[in-house]
């Protein structure tokens, strides 16, 4: 019986389905199918001069979907379907939104007022963290070796946050080479960057200025985390520092990451043995091995090197501008 | 508790050998299924519990001592009347996902009533007005991923247009042991965090995957082609009915017998493609609403859609495959005759890459279109965020990407199933019954989804709920078409509540009837609504993560002279 039942089911009139596939314009002029409706009736948001220029293309909505299936004579008369002559919907204006208060005449404002609150702030808000040490690492080289670190930590919402960064370097056997601290409100400025501004304080041997900070840091195409400030020293003087590297996947665990760093000033500046234009550039390539995305062990190598006036003030110094280094360390985040 | 056992759920219990003695009667592998409550006054306890998968012990929240909760059997006609006690430490809430029922009984803390604070019971109390498969979870917080869900059976009133001698809910779903917390923030550090199936450098070498040049315009892009899923295998067990596949769940039948399978997925993040090898699957439900039957061979069901379907098996077990559709997993569960067969389970089929269709340049095949069909990779990355493509857009940091083509995808079967013959589409599916509201629209309205993953923002139009200052608001009784587009480069589930609506696919006076329908990514999806109920009423993306991070909206059904 049941058998029977679901037999009669399959032999009802089933309507062919419309094929998914758009209308070209020469199926359209041999009468196989009909052109979507021009999408929208109001003023295409493509500004002329933009058009012009090839960033968009007119009529930018997405068409209508085709218009309802075959529909013949007889089924509609049936009123099984309707012709297919059906006009597209108008676009009519939305009424004027009310407020959202319908459980207030159930339950009470009161009762809803608590509860709507966090209904709203829940589906979107919220802060979170993350502390990153990008790079714990011992440095290998000819005679000194040495540590670094690198680490920066956020906290807030998607779209201000508080940042921390923090990087340093010393010897092992010689003294604190030095090291500083930045605190930064950043602020989302779209997709992929956040303006970061804040104050940087130096520490170590030697003098340690404090800076106003003014930077940009995010994705950039091709999946490249890219930094970049300028510093503006408590004595007037203005530095900078860029920073791109790379993460490339060799399997889903192993990661090479090249990774270079540039810092420039705009004028010497004596006391901290820096001449004017590029300082320094650093460069990495380091191997890393995530035993958990939070947890990942590296080795590699690290070239830093002096340049310019910044480099014979070096030699003058009896330091070498070259400082290459092996290095081992550890990345580590939550 | 006065449960009404009818014949079907006599035969839930008919099967349940004991196997596993030390497990309780409703944790039992075979058969037992979920135990079932009905009648006129039914209560439901929501509290912590711990839940066995596979072997190990995971905190879990669970209805009356069960994950899932027990099945809510109702029959069309009658009034339901379910007392819900909360037994957690915080609020909490059941939806009844699909019902039509007066706002204030829908369930959603803030809009439809307060919430149910720790201790406290509150009283659902509607007309039953409809028929078929559906379910019930929690819409408090992120309870939902720690099982907090349930499936909900209606008997109709008249004849059951699809008999069958034997019945299976079948609810899958997904579990961590990762607190839902820790998930989120995860993803709010990284959104790619759980995605172990990226592209390499080993697999360019060997000649997986795309090639060098399309690797380098996808990342110009700054899109990752393999991200399918937010939330992955790599935390994730797949569940049916809560058991996890070396569990191996596993249904009874007698040869010759029609077995109904009621399929709900229950999960908070996976899109599941279901098959069964060897068994053709034939279509009778789809949301709950009849539809004249579909035979397939496999189907694709995203996050808080349901279908029916209806299966004649041989003398034989078989596997029930859902494949997470990233294949980074899968629930597996066996049909068989007697308890203790199995059939083999086929491996993990390779992870779909996502195409230049995926990211909303579907038309761009088509030359016809009047565009320029190909384009540099650097004038394809201005494209990619385009805001005048979209004036409803807001420009904000919620907005990855626009699609710049966006294309009507309903009659394809969904991420990774391109290729697999007899796959379900939205296309093959009619009503049974001609829809109750015919008319035309008289207005129509786009909604975009747009999301974030490299901040792991989700949102509708760019405004986050947070953000968001006036509700999308619609005259009581009027008839709107909408349009969903994706802008993103995932399949998002929207559900709207209190409503059904009906997709505009081509099929008439019988539209196929739907609470959730799957946008897929770059995809736009078009569907006449009639909005009858009045009320606040959520409406939202149902990937967990996704709502939680903002992807949601009120909507608002007023008489006209109040609006």
């Amino acid at each position: 019986m049941s058998l029977l039942a679901i037999a009669l089911l399959a032999a009802q009139p089933q309507e062919p389905a419309m094929p998914a596939q758009s209308c070209s314009p020469e199926h359209a002029a041999m009468g196989h199918c009909s052109m979507p409706a021009p999408a929208e009736p109001a003023p295409p948001p493509c500004p002329p001069e933009h058009a012009a220029m090839g960033h968009c293309t007119a009529a930018p909505m997405p068409p209508d979907p085709p218009p309802s299936s075959p529909c013949p004579p007889e089924h509609a008369a049936m009123g099984h379907c309707k012709p297919a002559s059906e006009p597209p919907a108008p676009e009519t204006p939305a009424p004027p939104a009310p407020r959202v208060d319908a459980a207030d005449a159930v339950f009470g404002a009161e009762a809803m007022a608590a509860s709507r609150r966090r209904l709203y702030a829940e589906h979107g808000g919220g802060t979170f963290s993350q502390i990153m040490v990008d790079r714990a690492e011992w440095r290998v080289r000819d005679g000194r070796d040495g540590y670094a670190w690198d680490a920066e930590g956020w906290f807030g919402g998607d779209i201000d946050r508080l940042t921390i960064k923090s990087e340093g370097e010393g010897d092992r056997d010689g003294p604190f080479e030095g090291g500083e601290v930045q605190a930064l409100w950043s602020h989302a400025i779209g997709p992929y960057f956040n303006a970061q501004t804040g104050v940087r304080q130096d520490f170590g041997p030697g003098p340690s200025p404090t800076y106003a900070v003014l930077g940009v840091e995010g994705l950039a195409p091709y999946w490249f985390e890219v930094e970049g400030a300028l510093f503006l020293s408590d004595k007037g003087d203005v530095s900078g520092r860029a920073e791109a590297s790379y993460d490339q996947r060799i399997t889903q665990r192993l990661i090479l990451q090249p990774r270079v760093e540039a810092n420039f000033a705009f004028q010497a500046v004596p006391e901290l043995a820096t001449g004017s234009g590029f300082t320094a550039i650093e460069a990495g390539l380091r191997l890393r091995y995530e035993i958990a995305r939070e947890f990942a062990p590296y080795v590699g190598v690290a070239w830093e090197r002096k340049l310019g006036d910044t480099a014979r003030i070096a030699r003058a110094g009896g330091d070498d501008p070259s400082r290459p280094a092996f290095v081992a360390g550890l990345r580590v985040w939550f | 508790m006065s449960a009404r056992l009818d014949r079907r759920s006599l035969l839930f219990a008919g099967g349940a050998a004991a196997l596993f003695p030390w497990l309780p009667a409703w944790a039992q592998p075979v058969s037992a299924g979920l135990p079932a409550v009905g009648g006129d006054d039914i209560r439901l306890t929501i509290a912590r519990q711990m839940l066995h998968v596979d072997g190990k012990m995971r905190h879990a929240i669970g209805i009356n001592g069960t994950v899932p909760g027990p099945l809510v059997r109702l029959k069309e006609g009658q009034t339901a009347r379910i007392h819900v006690t909360n037994e957690l430490d915080e609020d909490s809430s059941i939806h009844w996902h699909g019902l039509i029922l007066p706002f204030q009984m829908d369930g959603v803390p803030g809009l439809s009533f307060p919430g149910i604070a720790p201790g406290k019971t509150f009283t659902y109390e509607f007309p039953v007005r409809q028929a078929g498969t559906y379910w019930y979870h929690s819409h408090s917080g992120l309870q939902e991923q720690l099982g907090h869900y349930g499936p909900l059976v209606i008997d109709p009133a008249g004849d059951d247009p699809a008999p069958h001698d034997r019945e299976h809910v079948v609810v899958l779903s997904d579990f961590s042991a990762l607190h839902p917390h820790v998930i989120f923030k995860k993803l709010k550090q990284m959104g790619g965090y759980f995605n172990r199936q990226k592209q390499t450098l080993a697999d360019l070498l060997s000649g997986e995957g795309q090639p060098l040049g399309e690797r380098a315009a996808w990342g110009a892009m700054r899109m990752d082609p393999t991200d399918i899923s937010d939330v992955t295998g790599s935390t994730y067990s797949y569940l049916v009915n809560g058991h996890g596949p070396a569990d191996n769940w596993t249904a009874l039948f007698a040869p010759g017998e029609r077995v109904r399978l009621r399929f709900v997925n229950a999960s908070a993040m996976t899109t599941f493609n279901v098959r069964i090898p060897g068994l053709k699957m034939t279509v009778v439900q789809a949301d709950g609403q009849d539809v004249r039957p579909v035979p397939v061979d496999e189907l694709q069901i995203a996050v808080a859609e349901t279908y029916d379907v209806i299966v004649s098996p041989e003398d034989r077990a078989y596997t029930l495959v859902g494949e997470s559709v990233d294949r980074s997993g899968m629930a597996r569960a066996t049909l068989a005759p007697r308890a203790g067969m199995a059939a083999p389970v086929p491996p993990l089929r390779p992870r779909p890459l996502a195409t230049m269709k995926d990211m909303g340049m579907g038309g761009m095949d088509h030359g016809a279109m009047g565009h320029a069909p190909s384009e540099g990779g650097a004038k394809m990355d201005h494209r990619m965020r385009d805001l005048s493509l979209a004036p409803t857009v807001a420009d904000t940091p919620t907005v990855q990407s626009i699609s710049p083509m966006p294309m009507d995808r309903t009659g394809e079967p969904g991420q990774g199933l391109e290729d697999v013959p007899g796959a379900l589409t939205y296309r093959d599916l009619a009503a049974l019954h001609r829809n109750p509201d015919t008319r035309a629209p008289t207005r129509r309205m786009h909604i975009h989804l747009t999301g974030n993953m490299e901040r792991y923002m989700w949102a509708f139009d760019g405004v986050k709920l947070n953000e968001v200052k006036e509700p999308i608001p619609f005259t009581q009784g009027e008839r709107v078409r909408v349009t969903l587009v994706n802008d993103t480069m995932m399949a998002h589930p929207i559900h709207l509540h209190g409503h059904f609506f009906e997709l505009v696919t081509g099929k008439g006076d019988h539209a196929p009837r739907k609470h959730t329908v799957n946008v897929q990514p770059g995809g736009t999806v078009t569907f006449d609504l009639t909005a009858d109920a009045y009320g606040d009423w959520a409406f939202h993306c149902h990937l967990l993560y996704h709502m939680h991070a903002g992807m949601m909206q009120v909507v608002t059904v007023r008489p006209e002279e109040a609006a």
